[in-house]
């Protein structure tokens, strides 16, 4: 190619990234499943719609849940809901995830996890027994994040109004100290480090709703994350700069974010991210990438670089952690993308996806 | 995992580099089209490019079977499942494409019955289990899906299934390839030719190509180490003077085709007189249609449809991508109106689309970027 043309190319990049930075809007008339994949589409709906009714500058941020401070201490705080289709799914269900979600996203603001809220949408028709073992094994999971339900809320709907069950659980936890983290926290010289193999539970849930035909043996990583990540926080201390569980459009959609609000490029080695190879084979054959297949325990942290190694230790020390890895580096330009080096040594972007990553035709 | 790796080495993916290199001419610059929309896809994912000089150009053709769809027919497919009484299926890539008044991804929101598949038979065991409803299958893609589909009807036809049928949209590589190579404004100096394909049509039918119109073609696989070796073979045949056409993919594409996958094919489908591919206009012979012998299978017949021609977006320059005459970042929407997230255009929609592909992967400054990963 040659300049002229290169500085062309770069004046439509930079075109591109200004309409990129333009103010949010829903041109959908109805919602459609991407408004809630956790892509760009779920982005610009709460952007335009939430955002534009509530705002105040604790939402403002966007984080997992909300730091405030409330009769001399600092609180965090966070809700989410649970629609899970199958309810029972390989090393988990409805229940745990939705105890260790919040436990997650309160433990990533660097809050003690201490009480939570469920709230069941049940469908008529759904059996007793079924609501029995959501309920015992949201109590143990309770019990190993060492947080109570304290209080709740039962609604029932018609046949047919929903998918059998659904659960919202609402957190409070405690910050103890001055912790401070936040997406927009990132440096350049920063590490990025993930706390295991990712997208278990996205692939799990894919293959359990049976529509597949592809057998793996794979589980959800569903786990409480509050005591790894004491953990780490204990060892790098004021080096973590920023913290997130992958869940919904999975570690890129997460880098993206930091990489969007701290104003830097993350560079990830594709090579450093660990993957299974049931999951690696499953997304091989559907035509996804790993990248962005939700994880339900894991954390994306960003620390400090002469942090990276007591960091690192430290996610390996705990028995949720061993598969942990530095996968990258925090850059500072290009500002606001995500760069992979790929195993196959060439470079690419990765970027936000609109909805959920769809199966390709061949 | 064996049988992927081994096509993704980076040592050997340097020293075919430095063999491409060295085979390029100085001062000169060539230009070889990927045909298929898999192709474009594996160079963006792994950054294949940066192993390339910048004398070589890469330029996406037209096969992403979901980018050749044009909108009427998108828009008779959602008026087909509007009807209460009809379950569509379709591929997944299929649901974001913009017709006429939306796409299927819009239609079930309101209130249509869509649902993805990953083989037709899974549309036909959708159809075993629910024998109160048709169910529609979305055929699109290339001689690579409609062996699938045809045996798909030949089985619900052996076991009597009467609430199944087709909305054929298949269409056939080689008349697309000859309009490309007919367009004035198109200089190429070979083909990467299409892998998936080539397992049923075999490596016979692209002999025109290199005989009558003096390009080389190879057939290639799907890896990126199978693109670059492609690239490679088609420096060498153009260094030693040959126009030929070649199979780097030979572990799974024999050149004589799949002989019983053509004959499914002939069995249930014909050779429509001309279809509509969006961006190229109206190709004759391009495209497939259910024989009369099946016309119980055919929702084409089976339904009424408004069969609507609707003229593409006048800002949308997809015809000129998917020929390659423009690179994605050269139309006058690309990133700014026409964006993954509000496709004007199908090449923004698969993310084999070579739009959808530059922009997802490949949307930056390489300069900044060597900087950046140095």
């Amino acid at each position: 190619m040659t300049g002229i043309g290169t500085s062309r190319e770069e004046q439509v990049l930079e075109r591109i990234d200004r309409a990129r930075r333009r103010k949010a809007r829903v041109r959908e008339e109805h919602i459609t499943m991407a408004h809630g994949a956790g892509g760009k589409a779920t982005q610009t709906l709460i952007e335009a719609v939430f955002l534009d009714a509530f705002r105040n500058p604790l939402l403002e941020p966007l984080e997992d849940g909300a730091v405030f401070c409330a009769g001399g201490a600092r609180l965090a705080f966070t809700t989410d809901s649970y629609v899970v289709s199958p309810l029972f799914f390989p090393g988990g269900d409805i229940g745990d995830l939705a105890v260790n979600g919040t436990v997650n996203d309160l433990a990533v603001c660097g809050a003690r996890p201490l009480y939570l809220s469920a709230g069941f949408v049940l469908e008529e028709g759904f059996p007793v027994e079924d609501l029995r073992r959501i309920s015992a094994s949201m109590a143990r999971a309770a019990a190993a994040a060492e947080v109570s339900i304290v209080t709740g809320d039962t609604k029932v709907v018609q046949r047919g109004k929903a998918d059998g069950c659904y659960v919202t659980t609402a957190g409070v936890g405690l910050l103890e100290g001055d912790t401070r983290l936040g997406v927009a926290h990132a440096r350049p010289g920063d590490a990025v480090l993930v706390s295991g193999p990712v997208g278990e539970h996205g692939v799990t849930i894919m293959l359990a709703r049976g529509e597949l035909d592809i057998e793996a043996d794979v589980t959800s990583d569903t786990a409480p994350l509050n005591g790894l990540i004491a953990a780490l926080q204990a060892a790098a201390g004021e080096g973590v700069r920023c913290l997130r569980d992958a869940t919904r459009g999975g570690v890129a959609t997460i880098l993206n974010e930091i990489a969007r609000a701290s104003g830097v490029a993350v560079v990830v080695e594709e090579d450093a991210v660990p993957v299974r190879p049931a999951v690696r084979g499953a997304c091989e054959l559907l035509g996804i990438d790993p990248l962005y297949v939700a994880c339900e325990g894991r954390v994306v942290a960003v620390v400090d670089g002469d942090a990276a190694g007591s960091a690192l230790a430290a996610l390996r020390s705990h028995p949720l952690g061993e598969g942990a890895a530095v996968v990258g580096r925090v850059r500072d330009d290009p500002p606001g993308l995500v760069l992979l080096k790929t195993a196959f040594g060439g470079t690419r972007i990765v970027d936000v996806l609109v909805g959920d990553p769809l199966p390709r035709i061949c | 995992m064996r049988f992927v790796d081994e096509y993704r080495d980076a040592d050997k993916a340097r020293a075919l580099s430095a063999r491409i290199a060295s085979l390029c001419e100085p001062g000169r610059a060539y230009k070889f089209m990927e045909v298929c929309g898999g192709h474009t896809h594996t160079i963006y994912k792994h950054g294949l490019e940066d192993y390339l000089p910048e004398t070589i150009t890469l330029v996406h053709g037209p096969g992403c079977p979901v980018c050749v769809i044009p909108m009427g027919r998108v828009d008779d497919a959602i008026h087909i499942a509007e009807r209460p009484d009809v379950i569509m299926t379709s591929f997944g890539d299929m649901m974001r494409v913009p017709g006429g008044r939306g796409s299927f991804f819009d239609s079930t929101a309101q209130g249509s019955d869509i649902r993805m598949v990953y083989s037709p038979l899974d549309a036909l065991k959708i159809a075993r289990r629910e024998p109160d409803r048709h169910v529609v299958f979305m055929a699109i893609g290339f001689e690579t899906t409609a062996p699938s589909t045809a045996m798909t009807v030949l089985r619900a036809a052996a076991e009597g299934v009467r609430n199944f049928s087709v909305f054929c949209n298949h269409v056939t590589i080689i008349p697309a390839i000859k309009a490309i190579l007919d367009s004035p404004d198109l200089r190429l100096d070979g083909f990467v030719g299409p892998g998936h394909v080539s397992t049923i049509i075999g490596c016979r039918p692209y002999e025109f190509i290199a005989r009558d119109y003096g390009k080389p073609l190879v057939v290639a696989g799907f890896e990126p180490l199978d693109i670059l070796q492609s690239v490679y073979m088609l420096l060498l045949q153009l260094a030693e003077g040959r126009s030929e056409v070649e199979n780097q993919y030979a572990r799974v594409v024999p050149w004589a085709g799949n002989v019983k996958a053509l004959r499914a094919v002939n069995e249930v489908m014909e050779l429509r007189p001309y279809f509509e591919w969006r961006g190229l206009g109206f190709i004759s012979h391009s495209a497939l249609r259910m024989r009369e012998k099946y016309a119980a299978y055919d929702a084409e017949r089976l339904f009424d449809i408004p069969g609507n021609r609707v003229a593409d977006p006048k800002a949308c320059q997809c015809g000129e991508v998917l020929k390659g005459v423009l690179k994605p970042w050269e139309c006058k929407v690309f990133g700014t109106a026409c964006t993954p997230e509000t496709p004007i255009g199908t090449c923004m929609v698969s993310s084999e689309g070579a739009c959808a592909a530059y922009y997802n992967f490949g949307r930056f400054s390489r300069q900044r970027v060597r900087e950046a990963t140095r």
